[in-house]
């Protein structure tokens, strides 16, 4: 009798439709739904952004008519207003979107390449080399962040023999690498945590015990098992970077704006200027745009974390 | 205790020095202190130069100009300003007290209430408010400050008067222009609107921080055993989950202070507020560097001490964390 009933249970269990990790992460994905929300959002914008050529209604410093066209309000000919010189705001707005989602998106690449790296290594080998980097990471993340990005920045510009990698100090490149250099270390923090936490688990000792290399391990074992906390962490290094581009712009120390570089930042920045006059419409679209993007990404990653977190399950 | 607190005091006085050094490197590479001098004050004699060189330490040879420079500024001989040849003291002064006073007002603000609202939160996990506010806490993170400020200047600024005859709340500065002496309501109006953003910020944090962590003791073993000994709900409520959840938030809360010395910039700068913030980018804009090297220092030893002290809250208010 017990027998029997094992076997039922046994086959019962086999012929339960099985789903794999990944679609049942996708599924608490799509569960989550500010974040379906927020990519379709996303999406639009990047649409929007690549196809500029057809949605963009004027050039970068094209005025929209010949003067008087400075601080036009709102009308058909500038859908959301024109700014001091008579540019059209809309335009300028898929601009500059264009220009912070590529500094948000390569920086994070960047950040993100270097701190699994890094993150791993300490993690795994532990010691002298874990310690330094934790170190400095813990001293690098403990001071106002505007200030140490402010003062590397000055400093990285003004030494010579980095420029043929970081590019002039006015430049996208050189955002994009700066902010490569600070993301990666709340990066390596996350994966060496998670690393840690993973070493001591059966299935890597195993993995040791059966001869693999340390490097099999990492490649195999230890960052495929890491793919969630890197994708979160990916998606809000990407919102620091963007939302960090635009502090900086704001203060006058962002990209120059010639050059195909009017970022989000740079237009947030003429709000400043437009507050006192009362030309509502220069403060409030690039605010809310900026805004509206950094809320999606920021969906994005707090879905994701939920969807690969297995411990998440039994919540939802 | 006692001891791990004497080592660390110990082991932060060699920290401040290196940090100094490094931002010391720093500022003279990035902001290039003898160049800015030239610039601001074009008719200056060489012999000007050199003396401002010798009592900045500006020697050519890093280390040796570092430590002329300590030297004189542990002697208090502090070098002035370079561009009207103020002194740097007062100035400083004056604006730490403006920051620990928007600080400490937008903390007690911010903290508090993103503590009720997390509690409030946590109590019914899943529920209608706890979605409203963990919602609420979401866009608050994303707003950056400055937007959030624009977006209040020109409400208050602008539209206010313009539809309600009269300013509010006023928009830049401690004080209207012209005013002297000390005057509480004045004072007080001018910080709403700095107050208001800089909590904002805050509360959003702290209410997700509070959420998270007295979710994390409701689900824990102990407040099942404090249930099954009878105890009322409430007790059980005040006095197993909340003093543990508020653990790992006190210890935040402390570092937090410490970023808060040097931190408001953002909104510093759109208020015209004369704090620390907005110090550092005049002087930083100008490449000021008598003005910016006792700034560096507060804040060096600030972010250290505020360290030490997040740490040795967390061992003494949990007794299971032992300091060796």
């Amino acid at each position: 009798m017990p027998g029997s009933t094992q076997g039922s249970d046994l086959t019962d269990e086999l012929l339960l439709p099985t789903v794999s990790p990944r679609r049942m992460a996708f599924n608490r994905f799509v569960g989550h739904r500010a974040a379906v929300v927020s990519v379709f959002v996303l999406g639009t914008m990047v649409l929007f952004v690549a196809l500029s050529p057809l949605t963009a209604r004027y050039g970068v410093n094209e005025a929209v008519q010949a003067p008087p066209n400075y601080f036009l309000s709102p009308r058909a000919i500038a859908w959301l207003g024109t700014d001091d010189i008579g540019r059209d705001l809309y335009s300028r707005l898929i601009y500059g979107v264009r220009v912070s989602l590529i500094i948000g998106f390569f920086s994070a690449i960047i950040s993100v390449v270097i701190g699994c790296v890094v993150g791993a290594v300490a993690g795994f080998r532990g010691g002298r080399f874990d310690d330094i980097t934790m170190r400095v990471t813990d001293l690098f993340l403990a001071f106002p962040f505007l200030v140490t990005l402010l003062v590397m920045r000055n400093m990285l510009g003004a030494i010579d023999w980095l420029r043929p990698i970081m590019g002039d100090i006015s430049s996208v490149r050189f955002i994009i690498v700066l902010f490569a250099i600070f993301g990666w270390m709340g990066v390596a923090r996350i994966v060496r945590g998670q690393v840690l936490a993973l070493k001591e688990r059966e299935f890597i000792e195993a993995a040791r015990a059966v001869g693999a290399t340390r490097w099999y391990i990492v490649r195999r074992h230890l960052l495929p098992n890491s793919v969630g906390p890197i994708m979160v962490a990916l998606t809000f290094s990407v919102v620091s970077a963007i939302i960090g581009e635009a502090t900086l712009a704001f203060f006058g120390y962002g990209p120059q704006a010639g050059a195909g570089a009017t970022s989000l930042g740079l237009l947030v920045g003429q709000a400043k200027g437009a507050v006192n006059t009362g030309f509502w419409w220069l403060a409030l679209f690039p605010c809310l745009v900026l805004v509206t993007i950094a809320l999606s990404i920021n969906f994005i990653g707090d879905a994701l974390r939920d969807a690969t977190d297995p411990r998440m399950q039994k919540d939802s | 205790m006692l001891r791990f607190i004497a080592r660390r005091l110990a082991w932060s006085i060699p920290t401040l020095f290196f940090v100094t050094f490094l931002v010391y490197i720093a500022l003279r590479i990035g902001t290039n202190p003898v160049e800015s001098y030239k610039r601001i004050n074009p008719r200056v004699t060489p012999e000007k130069i050199q003396q401002y060189i010798e009592v900045n330490g500006l020697d050519p040879n890093y280390v040796r100009g570092y430590f002329q420079w300590l030297v004189n500024f542990i002697t208090l001989d502090w070098p002035r300003s370079i561009k009207g040849s103020r002194e740097v003291w007062p100035q400083l002064k004056d604006a730490l007290a403006n920051t620990l006073r928007l600080g400490a007002a937008a903390s007690t603000v911010g903290i508090s209430v993103g503590l009720l609202l997390g509690i409030f939160a946590a109590l019914r996990p899943g529920g209608r408010r706890d979605v409203a506010v963990n919602t609420a806490a979401f866009v608050g993170i994303s707003i950056p400050p400055y937007v959030s400020a624009i977006l209040l200047q020109l409400l208050f600024a602008v539209y206010w008067s313009r539809w309600f005859g009269s300013t509010l709340f006023p928009t830049s500065g401690v004080y209207p222009p012209g005013h002297t002496g000390f005057n509480l309501v004045l004072m007080l109006k001018h910080m709403v609107l700095p107050t208001t953003v800089v909590a904002i910020q805050i509360i959003a944090v702290y209410a997700r921080y509070m959420r998270s962590s007295l979710l994390d003791v409701l689900s824990s073993e102990y407040m099942r055993t404090a249930r099954s000994k009878g105890i009322s709900e409430r007790r059980v409520l005040f006095k197993h989950g909340l003093r543990n959840a508020l653990i790992p938030v006190v210890t935040i809360a402390a570092l937090d202070v410490g970023a808060i010395v040097g931190g408001l910039i953002i909104t510093e700068n759109i208020f015209s507020y004369p704090g620390m913030g907005k110090y550092f980018l005049s002087a930083f804009g100008e490449g000021d560097f008598p003005l910016l090297m006792p700034w560096m220092v507060l804040i060096v030893a600030s972010v250290l001490l505020f360290n030490l002290l997040a740490d040795v809250s967390y061992a003494w208010l949990d007794p299971r964390i032992r300091l060796d």
